[in-house]
């Protein structure tokens, strides 16, 4: 058995059981209104997490790069006009051109 | 709403559990989440290319990167595992640095549940399309959940996931390094790109600032993605009175219970 079959078995039985275990648990019943309140402030939570461990860290040690300046310019280019293409495509132009310099 | 006779009409009857709470799954909803998915497939097409690119500088063939995007389908966990192979780190490493990345879809599945109707093997299987950007788009803002969003918008960035890194991982040569071309920040500026959406009040950019802030705290002692799940926490700002109130007020506005 090959390390790539292991290596692929492996993240996709972790990444369907976590997939599913909130579904399984509490799938299907109305939740109190303090859990709905919690849920609504998740994804700026979460997002705001995976920006900045994404455009400021490189595995355990934070820095500033091109690819911080290029998120910059992403999500300026997101704000001003809304387009999720636009923000990529000015985070990927913005971090090559730095890193071409 | 009456449930029309279709095929996913006729198995969501067969799966009998809260059915009037849970509208049944119309085309024309699934159809308007593939069309809200398309640019997120377009971003996640350019990712996947890189992703097909690095997996072989790892060690993989062409044919296993191809279907470790088409089972696991989470790019960020296949990132971490790769990066974990590429330094030559063990195989069951690599798949714990995945299991700690996707910890984040734990929170995003708890969020979800009560939206995914059926018995417990059904909702298992409703929970697998949850990925980042269907989840913030399938959100109603009050709580619950449009799975025919999810479900649709899924569905087309997979089809683009699975596509790109076909085409990264059989053309690699042609691309070169995809950090020459800022690729990299693609991911991050995704994020970028469904945070500001989320910022509507006071409220939800404070627990934004509180959860980047609890992140960076993290990042030089805990493993990769376990600050992400930690962060999470801020949105326990949630439990106050005042913001169970501003909820209450959103459910009724949006006509829910």
């Amino acid at each position: 058995m090959s390390s790539s079959f292991v290596l692929i078995a492996g993240c996709a039985v972790v990444t369907f059981v976590i997939k599913a275990a909130g579904p399984v648990a509490l799938g299907g019943r109305d939740l109190p209104i303090a859990f709905r309140s919690v849920i609504m402030l998740l994804a700026p939570a979460l997002f705001a997490a995976l920006v900045v461990t994404q455009a400021l860290a490189d595995g355990d040690q934070l820095r500033i790069g091109p690819e911080t300046a290029g998120v910059a310019a992403g999500g300026l280019v997101a704000w001003r006009t809304g387009s999720i293409i636009g923000c990529v495509a000015a985070a990927a132009i913005v971090t090559a051109a730095l890193r071409a310099i | 709403m009456a449930t029309r006779p279709s095929l996913v009409g006729v198995l969501e009857q067969t799966l009998p559990r809260h059915a009037t709470a849970h509208p049944g799954l119309h085309r024309a909803a699934l159809i308007a989440g593939v069309r809200a998915g398309v640019p997120f497939a377009v971003a996640g097409g350019l990712l996947a290319m890189s992703f097909g690119v690095v997996a072989q500088e790892a060690g993989l063939s062409q044919v296993a990167a191809i279907v470790m995007s088409a089972v696991v389908y989470a790019g960020s966990a296949q990132f971490a595992a790769i990066a974990i192979l590429a330094q030559g780190g063990a195989v069951g490493a690599a798949v714990l640095a995945a299991a700690l990345m996707n910890s984040r879809f734990l929170a995003m599945g708890i969020a979800l549940a009560p939206s995914l109707p059926g018995r417990a093997w059904w909702r298992a299987l409703q929970g697998q399309p949850t990925v980042d950007a269907s989840w913030a788009m399938a959100s109603n803002g009050d709580g619950s959940f449009d799975r025919a969003m999810l479900f649709g918008s899924s569905a087309i960035q997979y089809v683009a996931w699975v596509g790109g890194t076909a085409l990264g991982a059989l053309g690699g040569g042609i691309i070169g390094d995809p950090e020459r071309f800022g690729l990299d920040a693609i991911y991050p500026a995704f994020f970028a790109g469904l945070l500001l959406k989320e910022l509507r009040d006071g409220r939800s950019r404070g627990v934004a600032a509180a959860g980047a802030l609890i992140a960076l705290a993290l990042v030089p002692f805990a493993p990769a993605g376990v600050p992400i799940l930690a962060a999470s926490a801020a949105a326990l700002a949630g439990l106050t009175r005042r913001a169970r109130a501003d909820a209450q007020r959103a459910i009724e506005e949006a006509g829910g219970r």
